[in-house]
């Protein structure tokens, strides 16, 4: 059935969608509430920039990505000059790919739940001496709920999905940067379609239950 | 006492607000006016939800904004009803009612939780969820919440205007015992003559976002220099107390500064201090005392002032009953026939009196 490799690939896969999704939630939140609350005239941008990876091929991203993480990018520069090598081909480089490649599907959700919440309950709260940030746990947070339930599943199952961006970036290192898609893959270059189907069908059942989880537990929040 | 001293400038494209008020730190304070006035966005700048650059307000003493100081809104020990309940939907309603009390120090709690909700009369709805409840319900949770914080001020943003007239009925009487049983000043933003009739105290006027007038409720309500386009609805109210019930006609006597009246009786107890409303169009005007009229209540008055009303055919006359102003709402025709003029004694008849309260 599945060989150590596959089971390698897929602990692989979890651990990146697992980081991935835990740090979008954190980059995510301020970013979808400056998106929902500003009146600057960079709102237009900003959201445009947040959302570009939905349209774009992953390829691209993950072509830019490497040209700015490599010996000679800015972002490689930066992490020479730290000590911390550079990030192309390495888990953390796969890790930092994975958060521009999902931050739509983590900050569009949060920031139409911050949008649907509105002006009032802040106000309320601030009438009833709440801080800002007090009022950010006690309303803000349990009010989103549904939205951040919703921006989980989806950064995690997209993080899950990715295969450009990771091939460019991450290339294929076993235990390092080879995920279950890659894996996949390689299956079906070598004429392995048995061991395909059994990777194929195992992401076919686990993204069709974790968007039936999302749909039935959580009916409010289905926009994206 | 003027306790509460705002001065407020604004200026948006098409509205503007302009006010320089002295209001007192006790009793029901009524900003009235039309949609548009400017009531709720001084309300706004009053609890500090709307920054008015360049404003000044002073609340009992400390100041909570001025050139260098702009005291957060949750820094301010207000307490703030909006026109909707606005209950958090995730929290029951005791909750909802602790979410202030909580972050109040527990020196500075003056009105207990239990006060709260027994003057509100919501005990059977602690347990239950803000989507349960009606909207007089959640409007009642909703003054408790604002309660429970112990406010050194209550600002009331058209609490009623989102209900219905029985819903409204529901919650004045819980409004009255707050304004009889707690020491808390209220403004109350309200474009309803019936709720200002009702609990004001003092009424400040607004129109374009100035005020017109400010003053205790009985003598602003009889100044005729005003353009309070009141309509239909111009009057004065009258504080009196229930002197005598006539059992066999169902009547009541209500003895104020001025004389007394005869009202439907409501099942008001004797020696209660209640309101009366007169309206102007209620009140005619005539030069001797009629004896063949129905009219039960004819009142030995004095002519004050005189002045056009907005419709040419219209007079308004404020006379002078004991000490007591009255406004009639005669024509311009009836007022020359008489020959109506400043100092002339006249009867005023005054055809329905309505207690408010």
């Amino acid at each position: 059935m599945l060989s150590d490799t596959d089971w390698s690939a897929i602990r692989l896969t979890f651990e990146l969608a697992s980081i991935t999704t835990l740090l979008l939630l954190v980059i995510g939140t301020p970013i979808a509430w400056w998106l929902a609350r500003t009146r600057s005239a960079w709102k237009g941008a900003i959201g445009a920039v947040v959302a570009l990876p939905i349209v774009l091929p992953p390829t691209v991203i993950g072509f830019y990505l490497l040209v700015a993480m490599g010996p000679n990018g800015p972002v490689g520069q930066l992490t020479q000059s730290l000590g911390l090598g550079v990030l192309p081909f390495t888990f953390a480089g796969l890790v930092v790919a994975s958060v521009f490649y999902s931050l739509p599907f983590v900050v569009q959700p949060i920031q139409n739940a911050f949008e649907a919440i509105g002006e009032r309950p802040l106000e309320v709260a601030a009438t009833l001496r709440a801080s800002p940030f007090d009022t950010f746990y006690s309303v803000v947070l349990p009010l989103a709920r549904p939205g951040y339930l919703t921006a989980t599943v989806l950064g995690f199952a997209h993080t899950v999905g990715e295969f450009g961006v990771v091939l460019m970036i991450g290339g294929n290192i076993p235990d390092k940067t080879r995920v279950v898609s890659v894996q996949i893959y390689d299956h079906v270059e070598a004429m392995e379609y048995a061991q395909a189907h059994w990777l194929a069908a195992g992401m076919v059942a686990f993204s069709f239950l974790i968007l039936l989880a999302l749909y039935t537990l959580n009916p409010t929040g289905r926009r994206t | 006492m003027n306790a509460i001293q705002a001065r407020f400038k604004l200026d948006y494209a098409g509205f503007s607000l302009d006010v320089d008020l002295q209001l007192p730190g006790r009793g029901v304070t009524a900003l009235f006016g039309h949609s548009g006035s400017g009531k709720t966005t001084l309300l706004r700048a009053i609890a500090g939800l709307e920054k008015v650059p360049g404003g000044f307000l002073e609340v009992n003493g400390t100041v909570w904004q001025d050139a260098t100081t702009f005291l957060p809104v949750h820094k301010r020990p207000l307490g703030y009803v909006f026109q909707e309940a606005s209950l958090f939907p995730h929290l029951s309603i005791r909750r909802n009612l602790e979410y202030g009390m909580r972050r109040v120090s527990a020196g500075s709690r003056q009105v207990s939780l239990d006060q709260a909700v027994a003057l509100l009369g919501i005990d059977p709805l602690l347990d239950r969820m803000p989507d349960k409840l009606s909207g007089g319900e959640k409007q009642r949770v909703a003054i408790a919440r604002a309660l429970a914080t112990s406010p050194r001020i209550l600002l009331m943003d058209e609490p009623l205007a989102a209900l219905d007239l029985k819903r409204k009925n529901e919650i004045l009487p819980f409004l009255e015992r707050l304004h009889d049983e707690l020491d808390i000043p209220v403004l109350y933003v309200s474009h309803a003559p019936d709720e200002v009739a009702r609990l004001a105290d003092h009424l400040v006027v607004m129109e374009q976002g100035r005020a017109l007038a400010s003053g205790p409720l009985g003598e602003t309500l009889a100044r005729l220099d005003l353009p309070i386009r009141l309509g239909e609805d111009a009057g004065v109210v009258l504080e009196g107390t229930i002197a005598e019930l006539d059992a066999e006609w169902h009547l009541a006597r209500v003895d104020f500064a001025g004389g007394s009246l005869w009202v439907r009786d409501s099942g008001v107890p004797l020696g209660q201090h209640v309101r009366v409303r007169i309206l102007a169009r209620d009140i005619s005007i005539a030069r001797v005392a009629q004896s063949d009229s129905s009219i039960l209540n004819v009142l030995p008055t004095t002519i004050e002032q005189l002045t056009d009303d907005t419709h040419p055919a219209l007079a308004l006359v404020r006379l002078n009953a004991g000490g007591v102003p009255l406004v009639a709402r005669i024509t311009r025709r009836s007022a020359a026939r008489l020959a109506l003029c400043p100092g002339l004694n006249v009867w005023a008849q005054i055809k329905a009196v309505a207690l408010v309260g």
